[in-house]
């Protein structure tokens, strides 16, 4: 026992065994987040992997001696803490997508730092031995990745906080194409001569690093707003390779597990993402649509150009008589905070034997699962939620639909018109139910900038104005039928 | 065997560890899981911490020092606001229990 003991406080030894503990828990944390009852335990499970792996770190033996390390560990952990705390706790539910983006660019910013430092070690250190060699690749790759990630992050957080002009921003034609592939053939191209050994190291590495810098802001800055969520996910599954990479150049397996499996979640969803817009990861990286530019209304402008409008008190009176109503609720009711009202309605309506579902698109809000937490922060019941697969054969069943901010992911189009910039796209078939409402603030287009065939409808009116004001009059009408 | 053949073992196993834990998420958990997988990156704080201790230089110590924050943010913050969008769901999921037994249930 004493001799188990002692090996076991070897700290090496003990800090590899809480590593493994560290990593067993992060999986174990994220295998909980499959169910919406074990998420919350698993999000915490996975903290408490993560504390676990920082405490083991700190005690790592004879690590940590220089009180000044020490201080300047507290002094990093605090300013971490008094600008991430409160962001988190403040940021409001429909910011959420900004918000993760700004918090992958940091972690990216990081990997791109750490692999600074790390790389000046291994050259100062061990000159050019294979184990030099293999720090610098790793870290190089780090390097590159992690800076493209901190600035494509920025700019996507920019983009969807709208700082920045949400439509692709891009050098005409098929420049933008040359220029990035330029950029990235200049940092690989500097970092093989960094491996290969030369005597202006810091000018090499400080030039990867701004070529990877406007590498990131090139590939994000095209992109149209629509698709940002997707971009974000893309990095965020870029930072994690980025983490890994680091973590193979420490010799360090939390890192490489944790940032592994971050790498492979990342690239999942990003797939599931751009297929679910019908969309596919080159065409997005590659830029253009998703910001009107290349979505000619034509088809669409020819359909109509006159829509019904209606009033709150007769839409309350289509909905009262109505055996089912199905809402679907696009951004449009994030951005106007309509969810708690939307919940009022649908009590409203439930009093009056009315069967109200939701019918979630997978994309609706700006990330896929974003319009489940908005609607979950309103309490409407999860069993509520209809994902698309489920909701599209109920609509012939359906009396009236209430579209309330949504638009391309109920767009027709993206079934009938090939030309359509979205054809293909799966959608929310709202044009199948009896009546469709449609809850808008003005005649403009969706994020992708296309048109809406399904305004021009005979059976669709619309209702104009602020999305939340209208459900409340709306509200009042049902309660006072 | 070498320690770098063992670190890239590790590497390529965690990867199919990855996609076989994450592709059973529901759409629906998308977006906690995009911020909570986003939180699990921050992980790099450790690389942060390793190499304060071997720092020396002005410079290195202040890169360091903003690593670590920016790392910290990522961990912290990213922990923080997956459990807000996740507390949301909790209270209705328990009468949405016979529909969808998560197959993480059983654990």
């Amino acid at each position: 026992m004493s001799v188990l003991g002692t090996v076991f406080l070897q700290t090496t030894n003990f800090v590899d065994a809480a590593y493994i503990v560290a990593f067993g828990l992060m999986i174990y944390g994220m295998s909980g987040l499959t169910g919406p009852r074990t998420a919350v335990r698993g999000n915490l499970t996975a903290a408490v992997g993560m504390a676990v792996a920082v405490v083991a770190t700190l005690l790592r033996k004879g690590e940590f001696h220089g009180s000044s390390t020490v201080w300047l560990i507290i002094l990093g952990v605090a300013i971490g803490t008094a600008v991430g705390v409160p962001a988190a706790r403040n940021v409001k539910m429909t910011a959420m997508p900004q918000m993760v983006a700004l918090f992958n660019g940091v972690g990216g910013g990081a990997v791109a730092l750490i692999a600074w430092v790390e790389y000046r070690h291994a050259f100062t250190s061990g000159g050019h031995s294979p184990w030099a060699l293999r720090v610098e690749i790793f870290e190089l790759f780090g390097a590159i990745v992690g800076s493209i990630s901190f600035w494509g992050s920025n700019i996507a957080f920019g983009k969807l906080q709208e700082i920045l002009p949400g439509r692709p921003i891009k050098a005409p034609g098929r420049t933008q194409t040359v220029i990035n592939t330029v950029l990235l053939a200049a940092a690989v191209a500097s970092a093989i001569i960094l491996c290969a050994g030369t005597h202006s190291q810091v000018l090499f590495i400080l030039g990867i690093l701004v070529v990877a810098a406007i590498l990131g802001n090139m590939l994000v800055l095209p992109i149209g707003g629509a698709d940002m969520p997707v971009v974000i996910s893309l990095l965020n599954a870029f930072t994690g390779l980025s983490a890994a990479a680091t973590g193979v150049a420490l010799s360090n397996p939390v890192m490489i597990v944790a940032g592994m499996i971050v790498g492979a979640s990342g690239t999942i969803l990003t797939d599931q993402m751009a297929k679910a817009m019908n969309r596919s990861v080159p065409a997005i990286v590659a830029g253009g649509f998703g910001g009107a530019v290349a979505a000619p209304a034509g088809p669409a402008g020819e359909t109509g150009g006159t829509v019904r409008s209606t009033t709150a008190a007769d839409v309350a009176i289509q909905l009262s008589y109505a055996r089912q109503v199905v809402v679907a609720p696009g951004y449009g009711m994030a951005v106007a905070q309509a969810q708690h009202a939307v919940r009022e309605l649908e009590r409203a309506l439930e009093a009056k034997g009315v069967v109200v579902k939701y019918a979630i698109h997978p994309v609706a809000g700006r990330m896929p699962g974003h319009m489940n937490v908005l609607l979950a922060e309103a309490d409407v019941p999860y069993d509520l939620l209809r994902e698309m697969d489920d909701i599209n054969p109920e609509f012939p069943r359906t009396d009236v639909t209430l579209v309330i901010g949504a638009n391309d992911v109920t767009n027709p189009a993206a079934k009938n018109e090939p030309g359509s910039p979205i054809y293909g796209m799966p959608i929310l078939e709202v044009d199948r139910s009896a009546a469709v409402i449609v809850l808008k603030r003005s005649m403009a287009s969706g994020f992708a900038g296309i048109d809406n065939p399904l305004f021009y409808e005979p059976k669709t009116s619309l209702l104009f104005g602020d999305a939340k004001a209208s459900v409340s009059e709306i509200t009042a009408e049902v309660q006072a039928l | 065997m070498d320690s770098l053949v063992i670190d890239i073992a590790v590497l390529v196993l965690a990867g199919f560890v990855g996609f076989a834990v994450i592709s059973k998420v529901p759409n629906t958990l998308h977006t906690p899981l995009m911020s909570g997988t986003n939180a699990i990156h921050g992980v790099v704080v450790l690389g942060g911490l390793l190499l304060m201790a071997e720092s020396s230089g002005v410079l290195e110590k202040i890169l360091l020092v903003i690593a670590v924050a920016f790392g910290t943010i990522n961990v912290i913050g990213g922990f923080l606001v997956t459990d807000r969008m996740l507390e949301m769901f909790k209270p209705k999921a328990e009468s949405a229990d016979a529909d969808s037994p998560g197959p993480g249930e059983a654990a």
